[in-house]
């Protein structure tokens, strides 16, 4: 049966209807069309639909919709600015080319968002256990690594600016 | 979509033990990070789920005045580790569960979940175990608290009944004072993972740091079940931990647990495993003891 | 110069903000989903179905079985047709088989309005099977009571096949005297190419054209494949290939799409969506194949290789797929790397059994053969107690090698100095004596292994490929490539290409990812590592001929001919260097000119007959652990041979996955199934691809000389990478510990019972 669950999309406060056994994911791409959200195992073994709720890293795939009520969840879509700039991970990814296949991309990204946020420096070998729910088949991690590293150096380098 | 009849949402753990009461089909779903993988492998098709998914009287830690610590089992792995209470008294079970899958799953499952489950292999269980922890589950019709050795009943089976709710993990002081712990996990990979074998030691020293006073040692996938192991455990107390115990306690060790063979590992080398992790697991506690061997 | 410079991704900004479009992305609404029914047995035959139960489950829309589908067998490798019938792909199975010869074998489909009832419903269908004994194994396959798979080769054998190089013979080898020789069985099992995006195609019907979004590495072969199965002409399908999440050669076969396609047909048209879910990918697609093997080596006292036997076994699984071109490929490996003075021989059979279907995947066999021959080099130099370094500078080929049989030359050769690169990277000469005869129960080694790698497919199959350019009115320029972009980066090289052969700039270039088969030139498709090679041929050639026509306009615009001039960032230039206009201003000129429009286009086709050799070497450094039987990996360092580098960035990124695939073959990947050939750990959990904890830093370093036969000196990457790795690892465990491990992956078990068994673990307590 259809419920009607409210919540913060992307910043945006939204109503949608969902079943009870949905999942996010589901949700999230079929009802709200935010196709970033990528479906890869859909039992929580790779990563790809890694979305942030109240700023986590949590696999969509086996997060049932209702129990997203009254949080606040952020895709890639979100990141998108009006001026068409990037964010500094963004940027990353694509300077260290950290993207080959690009289906791991959108899942890596918010979970690297999760690690800049938290303002807090580390070791590679501390980035490779905080990216570890990821699979990735194309880039062997490395650039990705240098990517969140090239991040997290220059989200400190601004926030040290200002 | 999962193929799931009803969600119940529950309001508090009174709600949840109606809930469970009024329909004799339904099944608690916490993290949803087992549960709902046996619910699309069709092995719980069309089920109805109870949830307490962040119920607040379920979730987080605290101290009681006596100085147990009490575990909401609804909170989430990456909480546990996260927990001010639990990194000063029992930084080993915060970095037991820091092991569990990926940081997406430690962020969704929960200490409960990865108890109620029932599986040998629970990273959880082992430090539970060794930790003496009591679980206290509560129905309809009471409460009734048990100790975390006899938890486990078999594969995937616990002495839980449908329609109990596992409201709290306590962990009393004398359990956790003055011990270093340690877990270790060990798996194919470094992520992602379900152990291989798992081994969690506790050790308090005596004031030389040197003679043990009190071992625990438990593992997870030595048997059926997360086991303790008394009869090693026994040989330790009041002798100086070295070379020469730690081979008698993981030979102990190993006579005493029933590992299984099975596609994912022998019961020879899981035996292997188990000699070897209490040598390496015991000998980190003790340092975490504040030992110096 | 744009090739050779490091350019950002062209894709990098779509796959960065989540816009990058996949097929998931792209099907219609108001797909119907169809649930493949999978037979419960690996070995059997359909007698009949009860659908009742299947049937009353609301929103199914159709239930389809091995009864209703078109009595035609079609071939599914993704290789050129043949025009020569002898030399075509094995047609061995239907779209949907009554006949069942894998374990989760097709046998019906339900279509349902969602997913759930689907799936609820394929969980109602009760089929009547009459079950046989699975074959597992090659050995079994071959016994002369085993059941025939397929009624056209009643021995299981796919194919046999052998060759001699050398003016010698193996017995000759042997008795020559001061001599040493060794031999062994290897073993390698099947593993799974886990591209991070599902198998996944939709199909519905625009009038009478069946059009198939998929995802896929070849869609002209998808084209003409499904015509081929559903009995129809190939034009009557149009495929469109998006953005796809990898491939790795799993999608260098025509998984679902033919099937896909049918079932729109028997819903009036309706779109249907077929996306399997990561277990049937793992189980129910393609591996790369296991291996037996026995082979021998003989060499004398100071190193020099007389002669090698090979014997090699491939498990085919059910269905034939690419056949045995794989097995040979792997053989072939053996003549392609060392010099047998006396004689190599060489016997290979593809074997069908009841293990799924084992096709292409990242390396096509040469993983396979790499292992095997370093394993046995290793196993020589450890014999001759000779450093395997020296023994394989001694013995591997030279430049201007030609295989004998098949003609493929060393049109370029840098082996010698990517041993030389990788040798100082690793610090080779001083580690393999600091690690000599170590005790203690932690211990480290360092080991190598060398190969060779094809640059395209070449005389084997047909060699083709196309472009198309469009100059616009702005003076940029459209570029289709029939070749496909699957993560590799084949779009960031073929836009640096077009830049430099017409002279613009890049980021006047706009290149169309997406392949649409009513649309696109033709191409094969993305394989054989081909593409930067053969393709990038046909964009050079098609943006000479676009800059001809520029020029030529460019030059009527002036009252004058077009020799002497060049373009050079998309400014025209006369032969005294000075500016005449822009390419732009002839794109403006051309297009609405009162007097003289012309639409300033280009098509070239490159028949390809052209190959060349890519080499690499793969340098580990591991310690292991010997109680826990554990290798962790300290060091991996590739060095490739892969001629003018086109992005160096990019091709450093693409050696970074091909070693990660290389290390999970050597440590922790393997399909495993049960006697009953039932895959027992077809998911991502139990099948253990590495994780970035489990991954060292990866180094990658290139020796780059230009291959003449190349459109810019480039030769074979996207495969090579993952090559070497798990002999190399292997090599290091034998340098570590003295212990030859003849099998992968390298898991802590089987290291475990080696140890044991060498004394290394002390008594076996408990067995």
């Amino acid at each position: 049966m259809l419920q009607i669950i409210e919540l913060t999309v992307n910043g945006q406060p939204t109503s949608v209807a969902v079943e009870e056994g949905e999942a996010l994911l589901d949700t999230l791409r079929e009802r709200l069309g935010l196709t970033s959200v990528k479906r890869g195992c859909e039992v929580g073994e790779c990563g790809a639909c890694t979305v942030l709720i109240d700023g986590k890293a949590v696999d969509s795939c086996i997060y049932l919709s209702v129990w997203a009520a009254g949080k606040s969840i952020l895709t890639v879509e979100g990141l998108r600015k009006n001026d068409g700039t990037l964010t500094t991970i963004q940027q990353a990814f694509i300077d260290q080319c950290a993207v080959q296949c690009g289906f791991c991309t959108p899942g890596l990204i918010l979970s690297a968002l999760e690690i800049v946020m938290s303002g807090k420096s580390y070791t590679r070998d501390e980035l490779k256990k905080r990216i570890s729910g990821h699979l990735c088949r194309c880039t062997g991690y490395e650039n990705i690594l240098n990517a969140v590293e090239q991040a997290v150096r220059e989200t400190q380098k601004q926030a040290h600016a200002k | 979509m999962f193929d799931i009849k009803r969600v119940y949402r529950a309001a508090s753990v009174a709600d949840a033990l109606r809930a469970l009461q009024e329909d004799p089909e339904s099944v608690l779903i916490a993290g949803g990070t087992d549960v709902l993988i046996r619910v699309r492998e069709g092995k719980m098709a069309g089920a109805s789920l109870v949830s307490i998914h962040e119920l607040p009287e379920l979730t987080g830690v605290h101290k009681e005045t006596d100085g147990t610590i009490v575990i909401g089992p609804c909170t989430p792995f990456a909480a546990i580790t996260a927990n001010e209470i639990i990194q000063t008294h029992i930084p080993a079970l915060g970095a037991a569960v820091d092991q569990v899958g990926g940081p997406q799953t430690r962020e969704a499952g929960t200490i409960g979940g990865n108890l109620c489950n029932g599986a040998t292999s629970a990273d959880s269980a082992p430090m539970i175990l060794a930790l003496d922890a009591e679980l206290v589950l509560q129905s309809a019709a009471g409460t009734r608290i048990v100790p975390g050795t006899e938890f486990h009943t078999g594969p995937g089976r616990t002495v839980r009944r449908r329609d109990e709710i596992l409201t709290e993990i306590r962990i009393r002081p004398e359990n956790y004072q003055g011990f270093g712990g340690q877990y270790t996990k060990y798996g194919k990979r470094a992520a992602m993972e379900i152990a291989t074998l798992g081994c969690a030691a506790l050790v308090r020293l005596e004031a030389d740091t040197k003679t043990i006073a009190d071992l625990r040692l438990a593992y997870g996938v030595a048997a059926p079940t997360p086991i303790r192991c008394p009869e090693a455990e026994a040989l330790a107390a009041g002798r100086v931990l070295d070379d020469a115990l730690l081979d008698e306690i993981a030979q102990t060790a190993a006579a005493h647990a029933a590992p299984r063979s099975s596609w994912r590992a022998s019961r020879e080398f899981r035996l292997q495993l188990i000699e070897e992790l209490a040598r390496r697991t015991i000998r980190a506690a003790a340092e975490q003891a504040g030992g110096g061997c | 110069m744009t090739v050779g410079q490091s350019i950002p991704r062209v894709d990098a900004h779509a796959k960065v903000t989540g816009t990058a479009q996949y097929v998931g992305d792209l099907e219609p609404h108001d797909a119907y989903f169809a649930k493949i029914v999978r037979a419960p047995v690996a070995n059997g035959l359909v007698r009949g179905f009860d659908l009742t139960a299947a049937q009353a489950v609301p929103n199914v829309v159709r239930i389809l079985t091995c009864f209703d589908v078109p009595d035609i067998q079609f071939p599914t490798a993704g290789h050129p047709w043949s025009l020569d019938p002898g030399h075509q792909d094995i047609s061995d199975r239907k779209l949907l088989n009554q006949r069942i010869r894998v374990w989760g074998d097709e046998i019906a489909v339900v279509i349902a309005r969602d997913r759930v009832s689907a799936e609820r419903a394929a969980r109602l269908v009760v089929p009547d099977i009459e079950a046989y004994p699975a074959i597992s194994t090659p050995q079994e396959a071959m016994q002369p009571d085993a059941i025939p798979l397929h009624e056209e080769r009643p021995n299981n054998i796919v194919a046999r096949t052998e060759f001699h190089v050398g003016d010698g013979s193996f017995a000759q080898a042997v008795d020559t005297p001061n001599t040493v020789m060794v031999s062994g069985h290897y073993h390698v099992p099947a593993v799974q190419h886990c591209h991070m995006e599902l198998v996944h195609s939709v199909a519905y019907m625009e009038g009478d054209k069946i059009v198939v979004i998929s995802s896929t590495q070849i869609p002209h072969i998808v084209r003409r494949v499904c015509g081929q199965a559903l009995g129809i002409p190939w034009s009557k399908v149009r495929v469109i290939k998006p953005y796809i999440g990898g491939g790795f050669g799993n999608k260098q076969d025509v998984l679902v799409e033919p099937l896909t396609a049918w079932l729109t047909t028997q819903v009036g048209g309706h779109a249907v969506k077929v996306e399997l879910t990561r277990e049937e990918v793992l189980g129910c697609t393609r591996t790369r194949h296991a291996f037996d093997w026995d082979v021998q080596a003989v060499a004398t006292a100071d190193g020099t290789l007389l002669a090698r036997t090979y014997r090699g076994f491939a498990n085919q699984g059910g269905y034939a797929s690419h056949g045995h071109a794989i097995a040979a490929n792997a053989s072939n490996v053996f003549k392609q790397c060392y010099r047998d003075r006396l004689s190599l021989d060489s016997e290979s059979f593809t074997v069908y059994t009841n293990r799924p279907t084992a096709g292409a995947m990242r390396g096509y066999g040469i993983p396979q053969g790499c292992f095997v021959m370093e394993a046995l080099t290793d196993d020589l130099a450890y014999a001759l107690h000779m450093d395997p370094l020296e023994f394989r500078l001694k013995n591997c080929v030279e430049a201007g090698y030609v295989d004998p049989h098949n003609g493929i030359t060393m049109h370029s050769y840098g082996l010698d100095q990517a041993i030389a690169k990788g040798r100082a990277a690793i610090d080779w000469d001083r580690k393999r004596a600091a690690y000599q005869d170590q005790t203690g129960p932690v211990r480290r080694g360092v080991g190598m292994a060398i190969f060779t790698y094809k640059s395209n497919v070449h005389p084997f199959s047909l060699e083709t490929a196309s472009c198309r350019m469009v100059l616009h009115e702005d003076g940029r320029v459209s570029v289709q490539m029939g070749a496909t972009e699957i993560g590799q980066g084949a779009d960031t090289v073929f836009t640096q290409m077009a830049a430099e052969s017409i002279g613009l700039p890049v980021s006047h270039i706009d290149i169309q990812s997406t392949q649409d088969t009513d649309i696109t030139p033709f191409d094969t498709g993305a394989y054989g590592s081909r593409q930067t090679y053969v393709c990038g041929t046909a964009c050079k050639l098609t943006g000479q001929s676009l800059r001809a026509k520029i020029l030529e306009y460019a030059a009527s615009m002036h009252a004058r001919g077009a020799e002497g001039l060049t373009i050079r960032d998309g400014i025209i230039y006369d032969e005294a260097d000075q500016q005449l206009c822009t390419v732009a201003e002839v794109g403006m000129e051309s297009s609405y000119s009162r007097t003289h429009s012309l639409h300033i286009t280009a098509e070239e086709t490159y028949h390809c007959e052209q190959n060349s050799f890519a080499t690499g070497v793969c340098f580990a450094e591991i310690e292991v652990d010997i109680p826990l039987g554990q290798i962790h990996v300290l060091r991996l360092v590739n060095v490739h041979d892969s001629g003018k580098i086109i992005n160096p960035k990019l091709a450093e990124a693409q050696c970074h996955g091909g070693m990660s695939m290389g290390l999970g073959y050597a440590l922790s990947e393997e399909l495993l199934f049960d006697d009953a050939c039932r895959p027992l750990n077809a998911n991502l959990l139990d099948y253990k691809i590495p994780t970035a904890m489990d991954t060292p830093d990866l180094e990658v370093h290139f020796v780059e000389i230009e291959d003449p036969t190349a459109p810019y000196g480039n030769k074979a990457l996207g495969e090579p990478p993952t090559i070497p790795v798990a002999a190399a690892v292997r090599n290091a465990l034998l340098h570590a510990t003295g212990i030859s491990v003849n099998s992968l992956p390298l898991t802590p078990q089987k290291l475990i019972e080696h140890f044991r068994e060498a004394g290394l673990l002390g008594g076996n307590r408990h067995v």
